[in-house]
């Protein structure tokens, strides 16, 4: 599961930085993909569309990294499946 | 080239629905923020603002005057009346066909637009009501302070996001100061506490977690607030011959354009205005004792506007001081250039430096006078009012005493 989070999560860093899915790695910096502010907006909104899940402002501010990215994710996601376990 | 005194000030705010219930709560360092109870609030993931609380319209209003004005619209009207009574201005027949109205707005009356939408896109009906475009055009104010006050000459809104009202009290000063209008009622005036724009600033992620503490290391974003700031501008001559009382001049304006991103700024950007507005004025950087900052209380704004202050003043800049008076009436959008030009002129008039209120703690990059709490009684000779808009637009007004 944890592998197509991550997957899912390289694919939304890379469609909005419109740059192959191949070029955008777990141990890439945003720096390196020239990922700027509003770059990081629009990657937060399309996380939250993605897994249907919401991002508090003081949490995003707070990741530094692509893995630190997929973690938050993962645990948000996980959050989510233990507050509607029929789903 | 005529010298250019602001002879009356209106301010509607949620830290006061006068002038001087604005200026009193300045002084006494009040915040306006407060958490809102509406359902609106409840989908948001912020629940503060500044609203304009104990606004009532028909006080100043007729019912047929209401239904033509959305709330923006009617902060104008309160503003400008607000501020032609100060100044006991009679318009002559020659004042009201070349006087100028200049307003700045960043969103205009679009929650009218909103609630347009709500009926076709939620309740499905096919159609809106009939007024929504009236309603909903930014240049409304203008339009409704001309038909009250019956001023017909060069009459417009500028939006430049938030720095509208900073540019629009600009090209007044220079209308007024060339000799083209010989009165200019010009300001600013938002009402964008309205769900659909809410959910656009949350979007943003610029919205403060708790309250608005511009240079606090601690800040972590703006809060929205509404309301209005009209001044009625004469040239000094006039003023004096008619026995007014001027309160403060405007003797400078700069302008400039970052060039560089949609919504990161520049220093250099904002110094450029800066430099423009002290070399139009005629000013040193060292006769400057006051700058009422834009200081939204975002990370970026704050940090690149103490750089951009250092890159103007140099050494001078350890001995001025600077305020955000957002930190208590919060960020206005379009109406904010000019709640602050009233701001400041009323502290070049009183020899009264508003706080910096939220701030708690000192930020390493931030490292200026930001009269942290608590006003200082100070005489300033002359100040710079700051407004610094997304898309790297800025216009900053200097100020002088005229005491």
């Amino acid at each position: 599961m944890s592998d197509s989070i991550q997957e899912r999560v390289l694919t939304i860093i890379a469609n909005t930085r419109r740059i192959p899915l191949e070029s955008v790695r777990p141990d890439s910096t945003f720096e390196e993909l020239g990922v700027d502010s509003l770059d990081r907006l629009n990657i937060l909104f399309d996380l939250e569309s993605e897994f249907d899940i919401e991002i508090d402002d003081e949490e995003a501010k707070k990741v530094q990294n692509i893995p630190e990215m997929i973690a938050g994710i993962t645990h948000l996601v996980e959050a989510k499946a233990k507050a509607s376990p029929e789903s | 080239m005529q010298r250019v005194v602001i002879t009356g000030i209106g301010v509607i705010s949620a830290i006061g629905l006068t002038r001087d219930a604005f200026w009193r709560s300045l002084v006494e360092g009040r915040c306006g923020i407060r958490t809102i109870h509406s359902p609106d609030f409840e989908q948001l993931r912020f629940k503060h603002a500044a609203d304009v609380e104990g606004f009532v319209p028909e006080d100043h209003l007729s019912a047929k005057e209401l239904t033509l004005m959305d709330r923006f619209a009617q902060f104008a009207v309160v503003a400008a009346k607000e501020a032609m009574a100060q100044s006991g201005l009679e318009l002559t027949s020659a004042m009201r066909e070349d006087g100028a109205i200049i307003t700045g707005s960043c969103i205009g009356g679009r929650s009218a637009e909103e609630v347009g939408y709500r009926e076709l896109y939620i309740h499905g009906r096919n159609r809106v009501h009939p007024l929504t475009i009236p309603l909903g055009m930014s240049n409304a104010g203008t339009s409704h302070i001309s038909m009250q006050l019956g001023i017909q000459g060069p009459s417009y809104t500028i939006s430049t996001a938030c720095a509208s009202s900073g540019h629009a009290i600009g090209q007044a000063f220079h209308m007024v100061r060339s000799g083209t209008a010989p009165v200019a009622i010009a300001g600013g005036c938002e009402a964008p506490l309205y769900f659909g724009n809410l959910k656009a600033w949350e979007a943003m992620r610029v919205i403060s977690k708790d309250t608005c503490r511009p240079f606090s290391a601690d800040r972590s974003g703006l809060v929205l607030g509404e309301g209005a700031a009209m001044l009625v501008l004469e040239p000094l001559d006039a003023a004096l011959a008619r026995g007014a009382r001027p309160i403060a001049e405007i003797i400078g304006f700069g302008m400039s354009a970052d060039a560089c991103h949609i919504t990161q700024p520049s220093a250099e950007g904002p110094a450029r205005a800066m430099r423009m507005a002290l070399r139009d004025a005629g000013l040193a950087p060292e006769q400057i004792g006051y700058v009422n900052a834009h200081g939204t209380s975002t990370e970026v704004n704050d940090r690149i506007e103490t750089a951009a202050i250092r890159l103007v003043f140099g050494a001078h800049a350890d001995k001025l001081a600077v305020s955000s008076t957002k930190s208590m009436h919060a960020h206005t959008l379009g109406a904010a250039g000019a709640i602050e030009a009233a701001a400041s002129a009323l502290t070049l008039a009183n020899s009264i430096i508003p706080p910096t209120v939220n701030y708690s703690k000192p930020d390493p990059v931030c490292d200026l006078d930001f009269v942290p709490n608590t006003a200082r009684a100070q005489q300033i000779e002359a100040c710079l009012s700051n407004s610094f808009a997304f898309g790297g637009l800025n216009a900053v007004l200097a100020l002088r005493n005229y005491a």
